[in-house]
């Protein structure tokens, strides 16, 4: 006998779509005036997710940019390195311990950028949630065989597609992780739970 | 370094985000005790996760009692450089870690205490503590959905787990009234708006643990209070010796960073 529910394949659980919390994050991003420091940053990823960055992930949430002064409390604007630039990320989970590398990566990117002054501040609100992330992060998620997150919080599985899969664990190897099993082609995998 | 510290003297604000970290710091490393000791490995790395979310929670509280005090101190010397007797967390959670059957039954009562605690704790006038709670009721749900299963596997398992279940229960039930306690400075900010009235919070608790353990004919009684002290600085004798590890490496080699 076979079991029609096996293997069951929704294509709009696996292709993501862009959420209007990221269709904000976007239009934000592309009205800031310092498009050249968010392209700098667009080359700092997650250090537990690789190819997936900081701004896909939804941490990097602004990038602000003050004039120093110098010793006499003159103004100096042409001269680039005396910005102060201040980068504003946001905690995925409290305890998230990668957020202490991905605050030292954002520093050495853009100083390797010629920036001297940065400073990066966490921001507890708007707290975190996975429709921060972007569409090209759910794709490297899946790239990853890390099921992205979807509102039911039932994945697929990120191998073979099938839905028939089961929760082995709530937590996986971080936080913001579950480890569930596809019953149909027998893959251990993470999902990157809805929150 | 912390060289005296008097908490008495400090204002209400203070007192209550101090009190909120130090019973956050202090689950988490009862959590974290089970690490390399849990019932099997997933079940290790969940009760590990539970622990971050709690040190995650404590931090950013710590951060801002230190914020608001105002005396440069950091997060790391409210933590590793008071004594016991300053240490002002509620005494549930402080109790060793037990077995399994004990540390998930305490989560339990937690966790559905914090879901209705900080449900209420996100609308606080203090924009901080408001974004600290709206942080950590996400934690909270997924930890409840997490304890409520392996207390219904328990309590309808084995003879064995029934009875450390039963065990458990009679154990904790004399800690819970202490969370529905309000200690005078927490009611002086109830009248602005920032804290939450614990009273007000009991009877729901009450329902929701007596009729979800029901189900698994586990009898809870009420929650009476019995025993306190865990705000003022007056502790089981448990906490002293947790303080001795949690606290040693910084006591040992001052100043000192991983």
């Amino acid at each position: 006998m076979t079991n029609t529910t096996d293997k069951h394949i929704n294509p709009d659980k696996i292709i993501p779509t862009m959420h209007p919390v990221f269709a904000q994050r976007t239009s934000y991003r592309a009205a800031s005036p310092h498009q050249h420091l968010w392209e700098i940053l667009d080359h700092v990823f997650d250090p537990e997710l690789p190819g997936l960055t900081i701004w896909d992930l939804g941490v990097l949430q602004d990038i602000q940019v003050t004039q120093s002064q110098d010793d006499f409390g003159q103004l100096k604007p042409r001269q680039l390195k005396l910005e102060l630039i201040t980068v504003v990320i946001t905690l995925t989970y409290s305890g998230c311990p990668a957020v202490d590398a991905m605050t030292q990566d954002i520093i050495q990117a853009l100083n390797n950028a010629g920036f001297e002054q940065v400073k990066v501040k966490v921001s507890l609100a708007p707290a975190w949630n996975t429709d921060m992330i972007s569409p090209a992060g759910k794709q490297q998620l899946l790239a990853l065989n890390i099921a992205p997150p979807n509102e039911d919080d039932h994945p697929d599985c990120p191998v073979c597609g099938s839905s028939n899969t089961e929760v082995i664990s709530q937590f996986g190897s971080t936080s913001c992780k579950s480890m569930h099993r596809c019953q149909h082609c027998a893959e251990v995998f993470d999902y990157f739970k809805s929150l | 370094m912390i060289n005296s510290f008097s908490i008495e003297q400090q204002s209400p604000l203070f007192r209550f985000v101090l009190g909120l970290a130090d019973d956050s710091v202090v689950l988490s490393h009862r959590l974290s005790e089970w690490c390399s000791n849990a019932p099997y490995l997933e079940e290790d790395i969940a009760l590990s996760n539970v622990a971050l979310d709690y040190i995650g929670r404590a931090r950013m509280l710590y951060q801002y009692a230190a914020e608001i005090e105002g005396k440069e101190h950091t997060e790391d010397d409210l933590a590793y450089w008071r004594n016991e007797r300053e240490f002002t967390n509620l005494l549930i959670h402080e109790l060793p870690k037990g077995d399994f059957a004990f540390t998930m039954m305490r989560q339990f009562f937690l966790d559905v205490f914090y879901h209705f605690y900080l449900e209420k704790l996100v609308d606080s006038k203090d924009e901080t503590v408001a974004a600290i709670a709206a942080k950590a009721i996400k934690e909270t749900r997924y930890h409840l959905k997490r304890s409520e299963p392996w207390i219904r596997q328990l309590s309808e398992g084995t003879e064995e787990s029934r009875a450390r279940i039963l065990r458990a229960v009679d154990e904790l039930k004399d800690f819970v009234g202490e969370l529905f306690e309000m200690p005078p400075w927490e009611a002086e900010l109830l009248a602005e708006g920032i804290s939450v009235d614990r009273s007000s919070l009991q009877k729901p608790w009450d329902d929701y643990v007596q009729k979800f353990l029901a189900v698994s004919d586990v009898d809870f009684g009420d929650s009476q209070l019995q025993i306190r002290g865990g705000r003022n600085g007056i502790h089981t004798e448990h906490l002293g010796h947790m303080l001795c590890e949690m606290q040693y490496l910084q006591r040992c080699y001052p100043t000192m960073q991983w």
